[in-house]
């Protein structure tokens, strides 16, 4: 979204993209880009688009109409197989081949990448495999398994990653162990694609949001973007001095959305560009006021917003 | 060409691992030092050699064992990687998908390769302390060993085409059983049908020699039983193949198609297959 670099590092781009299967249009007319260094997480419930998105970026289908471009190329050429030297993919639901041990797993894909073998061990110790190394896959939780995919994607030190639900069935700690890594990998310039549905947890990471639902993008940006494109409410709660409530009510006018009161608090919410004038407000009512809380709409809300295609209660006409 | 090894040497370790390997040797060999001994004894008054014996029977039990065993080794190659899911995961790494194909066939080629090799081939430097071998009959003997393993990297190809056009693991096993069924067993029987109803009036051995020519079967059959003075003496069938007009390269020819065609029209296949 910013225009600035909008040419230079094109990683990514998509162009009126859409796949049918049969009679049934899974992803309609998706355009975006994506450039160098970013962190975009695609957003939206379980069957949006997003893993039918990722593999026509990959080349494993096809669009039906219009034209993916990935590192400058057409994913679905025989030709861009070179490329996947450079990117690391973690499918939604990782399959290993269940009678190779987890290193013969790891030092088969670095050898099809061209990664250095002495890594893999190293690989297999940050994701917490190396107990498990000469452990048949087929003996894998689904824990171990998913961890074993993580490592396999970070193969190579990958310049392109894309991760389809890549906590599921993580631990807290293995999930902050997670994007550590992918942070340590963003440093180095790496971009990645993550498809997620918990929004909360990809929050702080990620540069942009793209949200998809039933096929459609239906908003893309950074967060804060986001919250404009929304334009949901910010909530206030003001602290008076006991007793003082109603009066300070009276004061600030009825034009103002008040959804609670009671004898020192008063609750209120208005929208994004009236939240200055409201505050300016309410601070030139003096000592009346002891505190005052300004809550953003949360991640949650924003999310719901676009899903349900509706405005959340709350706003003021 | 890098690519391909590795993927070879996967199937290769799967085919050691799985004891895949070790059970065909055993196979192989048991069979053909049975085989062997027991045929070293009737040779009586034909003059037939033990190895030239061997070579007949080992051909004609090849003729049904090889098909099936490249079959049991390779309906499983894609459907079951699709199924599994492990086939997505691959192919986002740098390898095209000719280079998946060529490097199973390459893999899955290398283990039969060393089930005949090893079975046949011990068999082999066991009956040279029991039995006197002419230099023909070795040759003979190794020609075999050599065409067994064509006659299995055609049904390796045809179990791939069979793996890459199902959609489930199951009807991948019946289909390859099928189509085992057809070559090895009900082609011929049909043929020979065909011949005896017909009684040599519309078909005359320039078609007899073509419809031979269609199974691969038929082909190796022909291939390993009239090549060789003494095995074709032995077999009763001497100078078939040469009066019919078919030269040992003609065979090998047919059967290097029966390898290219089947392996082709599975890539086709497979590069328009979405994930």
């Amino acid at each position: 979204m910013n225009p600035a670099n909008k040419t230079s590092d094109k990683v990514i781009s998509l162009a009126g993209v859409s796949k049918c299967y049969g009679s049934e249009t899974v992803v309609s007319d998706v355009s975006f880009t994506i450039q160098s260094g970013e962190c975009v997480v695609l957003v939206g419930h379980n069957g949006a688009g997003k893993t039918t998105l990722m593999k026509m970026m990959l080349g494993l289908t096809r669009p039906t109409a219009g034209n993916v471009e990935v590192l400058g190329s057409n994913p679905a050429m025989s030709t861009a197989v070179a490329q996947h030297k450079t990117l690391g993919y973690l499918p939604e639901s990782v399959a290993f081949y269940e009678a190779m041990t987890g290193r013969e797993v790891l030092t088969f894909y670095a050898r099809l990448k061209g990664a250095s073998l002495s890594n893999c061990d190293n690989l297999l110790d940050i994701v917490g495999l190396s107990h498990a190394a000469k452990r048949r896959v087929g003996t894998y939780s689904k824990g171990m398994r998913q961890r074993l995919g993580l490592a396999q994607a970070m193969l190579g030190s990958p310049q392109l990653l894309f991760l389809d639900e890549p906590t599921t069935g993580l631990d807290p700690s293995l999930r902050h162990q997670f994007y550590e890594l992918i942070d340590a990998l963003h440093k180095e310039g790496a971009t990645s694609l993550i498809s997620s549905h918990a929004l909360n947890e990809v929050e702080a990471r990620a540069n942009r949001f793209i949200i998809m639902k039933a096929g459609i993008m239906i908003a893309s940006g950074s967060l804060d973007e986001l919250y404009q494109q929304a334009a949901l409410p910010v909530r206030l709660k003001v602290s008076v001095t006991p007793g003082e409530a109603a009066s300070v009510a009276d004061r600030l006018g009825a034009e103002i959305n008040i959804s609670e009161i009671n004898n020192q608090t008063l609750k209120m919410s208005c929208f994004n560009g009236d939240k200055m004038p409201l505050i300016r407000r309410i601070t030139d009512l003096g000592d009346v006021v002891n505190d005052l809380q300004i809550m953003p709409p949360k991640l949650d809300e924003v999310y719901n917003h676009f899903m349900s295609g509706k405005q959340i209660d709350g706003g003021q006409s | 060409m890098k690519m391909l090894w590795i993927l070879a040497m996967k199937e290769l370790r799967d085919g050691l691992r799985n004891r895949w390997i070790a059970a065909a040797i055993i196979v192989l060999g048991t069979l053909a030092l049975v085989l062997s001994l027991l045929g070293s004894a009737p040779t009586g008054s034909i003059k037939a050699s033990a190895m030239d014996i061997s070579v007949i029977s080992l051909a004609s039990l090849s003729v049904y064992l090889i098909p099936l065993i490249a079959l049991m080794l390779s309906f499983d190659a894609l459907v079951g990687e699709f199924e599994r899911g492990t086939m997505m995961l691959l192919l986002t790494y740098p390898v095209t998908r000719w280079q998946v194909i060529m490097g199973k066939f390459l893999g899955h080629v290398l283990i039969l390769c060393i089930a005949i090799f090893a079975g046949y081939g011990g068999a082999m430097l066991i009956m040279t302390f029991v039995t006197d071998a002419s230099m023909d009959g070795w040759q003979a003997y190794i020609s075999m060993m050599m065409s067994s393993l064509l006659l299995g990297a055609i049904f390796i190809a045809l179990g791939y085409l069979v793996s890459i056009f199902v959609k489930e693991r199951a009807t991948a096993a019946g289909t390859a059983i099928g189509l085992w069924l057809v070559f090895v067993v009900l082609y011929d029987l049909l043929l020979f049908g065909v011949l005896l109803i017909d009684e040599g009036q519309i078909i005359g051995q320039q078609l007899f020699s073509m419809l031979m020519l269609v199974s691969p079967t038929d082909t190796y059959r022909i291939l390993n039983l009239s090549m060789f003075d003494g095995v074709s003496q032995a077999a009763g069938i001497a100078g078939i193949a040469s009066e019919a007009g078919m030269s040992a390269s003609l065979l090998i020819g047919v059967m290097l198609l029966w390898v290219v065609t089947p392996l082709a029209a599975t890539l086709l296949i497979f590069q328009r297959r979405e994930l």
